[in-house]
């Protein structure tokens, strides 16, 4: 009867795994088609010296000569590696902060605020209309950059105390502000959306505690909206390295069908680009991390509860087994 | 008498004093009139920042050469000027462009609707071994820059005989591969696991299998997820040129045909400009800043209007869809 049981239950369950399957599977089909097998492709290319002849694509296998390569020959790319890490370092953090702050101005509970809506069209209307070829053509009439702001001043400035390698990327971040501003439409909705999801008795019981709304801010909007942050900043580094208005990008396209570099090369060139993005989301991703909230508080306490059932249930079964045994004891004894 | 005068002005003067307080720094209940002004003139003085890229383009497009040239005007042009809209839909052949970047824009964005649908219910409803790790792909492959696979991509594109036609964006949009086809297929999770599982349960005791679930319970329930998923996979194909020009148009290969959409035609709007006055008799005004603005605002324009009327949408698609988690 048990086992009956058993066994139709994991019927159902297989029934329900075969339909997930099914539903799921074209994406299974494009992953293995358009992602995993050009991925290993596209590495075993970067260990090749790919020619092209008459007759086809020759491959040649030559290690890792095309890493080597790319420090050895193509020196702008490794500087324009370097400069595109430390632009997104700067300019990250600059848009996530800059979104908070518009999300805040935005939010408000009462419905008090007028013109709210049409604000928020306004924040939002960029990530509608940007696009390479579009940036590209206002970048060229400088209209990217407030004519007002007086950047040489501030490199001056800048110049007088930092290092040389930093004052440029943050002189970069204000001659395209605007381009910068751009970038932020959805993390502003984002913010948005999970400030108005915070309880209000929370501030109400603060302010009865004398809490400021600066201390408010820290302590109580600051942790909650923590996990949105880490969303935004790693949302907008693949937003930015995705970019047309990349060099870096530009420069893989066009040695794809140089002649004297080819699919070898641009593949190597591809797989360190990759890495370098991996490891700033990595490095985003754990500056980022929840440490000790309390969502996780509560993870760990359910922990311990359920090692202490377990010990429980242990024990129970223990005395059940000697009580049985005892009583077998006794039976055999009379 | 006069003493009490003077005390009782004191005190009106007082009250008067602290309401004047009151009114510019707000109480507990109101914020006050100096906070309010603070964060409108933010609001607005970024806003115009904001827009500041648009408005000039739309300036500048209506100008004149002898506006442009004259270093007294700034903004308002001397005469309201077409001619630049003129010349620039001409190097851009407008009408066969526009209907050509609706049908790149639009076909593969209502496959990828369709396909990512299926998905993300398969994803949201169903427990199957492995699932964690799909999942895991799925967030890697979205990090992951585009830029890694496009080679061999776009070898296995050629073997396939896509190269130059529309079925290359379509193929990939059919098996959830799309462009940021990831996003989208996250969205449907998202909705879909919001789904009262009674509603399901209950249709299945009715006798609908999975596939007739899908359909009449769970696609109708999700219309703005797939509203938004459709505007935005729209604005993004719309938006792309480079895949474009590789793929659809076939850009350099032998398969090459003359596809193109207004986007990949701003991007090359200087060579095609020169074209147009090589092929054709009827020479163009050269090329100057307005045309090249005038241009840049006719390939947006579709897109603003479409803004226009669906902003509502797309400006509350983020809190609909949940993507910030429940």
């Amino acid at each position: 009867m048990k086992s009956k049981v058993g066994r139709k239950k994991s019927g159902l369950k297989r029934r329900e795994a075969l339909a997930g399957y099914m539903f799921v599977s074209p994406w299974i089909i494009g992953v293995i088609m358009f992602l995993i097998v050009p991925l290993g492709q596209s590495f075993y290319y970067s260990l090749c010296s790919v020619k092209v002849s008459p007759k086809g694509r020759k491959f040649s296998y030559i290690q890792f000569q095309n890493y080597t390569d790319i420090f050895r020959l193509d020196v702008t790319f490794v500087e324009n590696l370097i400069r595109y890490l430390l632009n997104t370092l700067i300019s990250v953090p600059v848009i996530v902060v800059f979104a908070l702050i518009i999300a805040m101005l935005l939010n408000d509970k009462n419905g008090k605020m007028k013109g709210k809506g049409f604000f928020r069209t306004i924040y939002f209307l960029p990530v509608i209309v940007v696009s390479g070829p579009v940036m590209m053509q206002l970048a060229d009439q400088g209209a990217t950059s407030i004519s007002a702001m007086n950047v040489s001043g501030i490199t001056e400035v800048l110049e007088s105390f930092l290092p040389l390698f930093l004052v440029e990327p943050i002189v970069n971040v204000f001659n395209n502000m605007i381009l910068i501003l751009w970038y932020s439409g959805v993390q502003i909705l984002i913010f948005l959306a999970a400030l108005q999801k915070v309880d209000d008795s929370l501030y109400e019981a603060a302010k009865i505690d004398g809490g400021s709304a600066w201390e408010c801010f820290w302590k109580i909007t600051l942790p909650i909206i923590k996990p949105m942050i880490l969303l935004n900043a790693i949302y907008t580094v693949i937003y930015v390295s995705s970019n047309e208005m990349n060099v870096i990008i530009n420069s893989i396209y066009n040695d794809m069908f140089a002649v004297n570099r080819g699919f070898g090369f641009a593949s190597a060139k591809a797989w360190l680009y990759s890495v370098v993005v991996v490891v700033i989301v990595g490095f985003f991703a754990i500056v980022l991390r929840n440490k000790d909230t309390y969502q996780a508080e509560i993870k760990k306490f359910e922990k311990q509860a359920a090692k202490r059932e377990r010990e429980r249930r242990r024990l129970l079964r223990r005395q059940a087994r000697r009580s049985k045994l005892s009583r077998l004891r006794i039976g055999g004894g009379v | 008498m006069k003493v009490e005068k003077v005390a009782i002005n004191n005190v009106t003067l007082e009250i008067r004093k602290e309401k004047v307080i009151k009114f510019l720094m707000g109480s507990k209940d109101r914020p006050g009139f100096v906070y309010s002004f603070f964060r409108y003139f933010l609001l607005i003085v970024i806003g115009f920042i904001y827009l500041y890229p648009l408005f000039y383009m739309i300036s500048t497009s209506l100008m004149s050469l002898d506006d442009l040239l004259d270093v007294s005007i700034n903004w308002i042009p001397s005469q309201f000027y077409i001619d630049n809209y003129i010349n620039a839909a001409k190097a851009m052949d407008l009408w066969k462009t526009f209907i050509q970047s609706i049908i790149v824009a639009a076909v593969p964005t209502i496959i990828q609707v369709c396909s990512c649908a299926v998905i993300g219910y398969g994803f949201a409803r169903f427990e199957f071994k492995g699932k964690r790790i799909m999942m895991g792909i799925l967030l890697f492959s979205f990090i992951l820059p585009k830029q890694v696979i496009m080679m061999p991509t776009y070898e296995l594109y050629t073997k396939l005989g896509l190269i130059g036609s529309l079925n290359s964006f379509n193929l990939p949009a059919l098996s959830g591969q799309g462009l940021n086809a990831q996003i989208f297929i996250l969205i449907f999770y998202q909705f879909f696991r919001q789904l009262p599982q009674s509603l399901i349960e209950a249709a299945q005791i009715d006798g609908a299998g999975n596939i007739r679930t899908f359909l009449r319970i769970a696609v109708p329930s999700a219309a703005p997820a797939i509203l938004v998923v459709f505007l935005f996979s729209f604005v993004w194909y719309w938006n792309e040129s480079y895949l474009t020009s590789m793929f659809v148009a076939g850009l350099g290969s032998r398969t090459a045909n003359d596809w193109s959409t207004l986007v990949v035609e701003l991007k090359h709007f200087e060579d095609i400009y020169a074209q147009y006055n090589q092929n054709n008799q009827e020479q163009l005004r050269s090329i100057n800043e307005s045309i090249k603005m005038a241009g840049t605002f006719m390939t947006i324009l579709p897109l603003l209007l479409m803004y226009a009327f669906l902003q509502k949408y797309f400006v509350e698609s983020v809190d609909r869809t949940g993507i910030t988690g429940e």
